[in-house]
């Protein structure tokens, strides 16, 4: 039976790095799924772009829980898409993104991300609104520091048969 | 070797269980997936369930929920011997309804801390449900070899409760 769940490449960071990229990414799924274990050097946010696009064409909506409060915002027109704020306690944080048809040349790309944290759960949805185009490229990075030695990013396709 | 394998089922039988476990748990996968379907049998309508790895009862689980009811929201968290599984029906809700409930634990044969990730919807046709989200950390360098899931409260898990362990394999 083939497979519908296949890994498409998987990073371990042998020494510290501010973004791993997933290149030449396979056009050969129907969608996405990202998951990353990560620890930072600092209490940064972690951000993802989409085929190197530094434009203002990312925005989000999301849930969050920081143990004490449940809230709810949205960010528009950003030059990444947040994958989750910082973490002041540094520990090792897991998230999970899926990004749906991302294949297609005629529609913008949405995304729906898990993070979890020491300091909060939350949920986002994203969309990525770039003149539409399959995504090629994934940059998963922080503005400042790095993510530790450890950190896995590991990409699966997902086939619909 | 498939990408996503199924390492283990445990179905509860007439009786009900205490715990469910899922013991030697093979190191040779990336990640861990756990999918569960849950009751419980105390008489309230909900009840949180837990989650402890490799039989570590000490104070070295943390976790943040992000909850909704169908009608408010809250979030809280702890710092305790367990991380909360989220919810489960018990005998008091709607009959032959069980929670469900997914969790994603990546690189746990590695020598990090644990980073847990949970989705849990206990719906009820009914005035109250249950929907959370949580994220957990088991402060621990070991590497997971044995789960263990238990309902709050010293009650068991009701007949037909089940719960699968899958491996998620980079190759």
């Amino acid at each position: 039976m083939d497979k519908t769940y296949e890994p498409i490449a998987t990073q371990t960071l042998g020494s510290a790095a501010a973004s791993v990229i997933f290149g030449s990414i396979p056009q050969t799924y129907t969608d996405l799924v990202l998951i990353v274990n990560t620890q930072t050097s600092s209490n940064v946010n972690v951000f993802m772009r989409f085929n190197e696009d530094t434009s203002s064409n990312y925005s989000d909506t999301r849930l969050v829980g920081n143990g004490s409060a449940a809230s709810s915002g949205r960010l528009t027109s950003q030059t990444s898409a947040i994958i989750i704020s910082g973490d002041p306690s540094l520990n090792f944080s897991t998230y999970k993104v899926d990004i749906f048809n991302y294949t297609n040349a005629t529609t913008f790309k949405t995304f729906l991300i898990r993070s979890n944290t020491a300091d909060r759960a939350a949920s986002l949805v994203g969309l990525w609104r770039a003149t539409p185009a399959a995504i090629s490229t994934i940059n998963i990075r922080v503005d400042t520091g790095t993510f530790n030695t450890g950190s896995t990013f590991t990409l699966y396709g997902i086939k619909a048969a | 070797m498939a990408t996503f394998n199924l390492i283990q089922t445990v179905t509860v039988g007439a009786g009900g269980a205490a715990t469910i476990n899922f013991t030697s748990i093979p190191q040779i996968y990336t990640d861990l997936i756990v999918y569960l379907s849950g009751r419980y049998d105390n008489a309230v309508s909900f009840n949180a369930g837990a989650l402890r790895f490799n039989n570590d009862s000490g104070n070295n689980y943390s976790y943040r929920v992000l909850r909704g009811n169908g009608s408010s929201v809250d979030s809280f968290s702890g710092t305790t011997s367990y991380i909360e599984f989220g919810t489960n029906q018990g005998s008091g809700s709607t009959a032959n309804i069980f929670g469900s409930h997914s969790a994603y634990i990546p690189n746990y044969a590695g020598s990090t801390f644990k980073s847990v990730s949970m989705d849990q919807v206990a719906e009820n046709n009914a005035i109250e449900t249950r929907m959370q989200l949580t994220s957990g950390l088991w402060s621990s360098t070991s590497a997971i070899t044995l789960i263990t899931i238990f309902p709050g409260g010293g009650y068991n898990w009701v007949q037909y409760s089940s719960a699968s362990l899958y491996g998620i394999s980079k190759t």
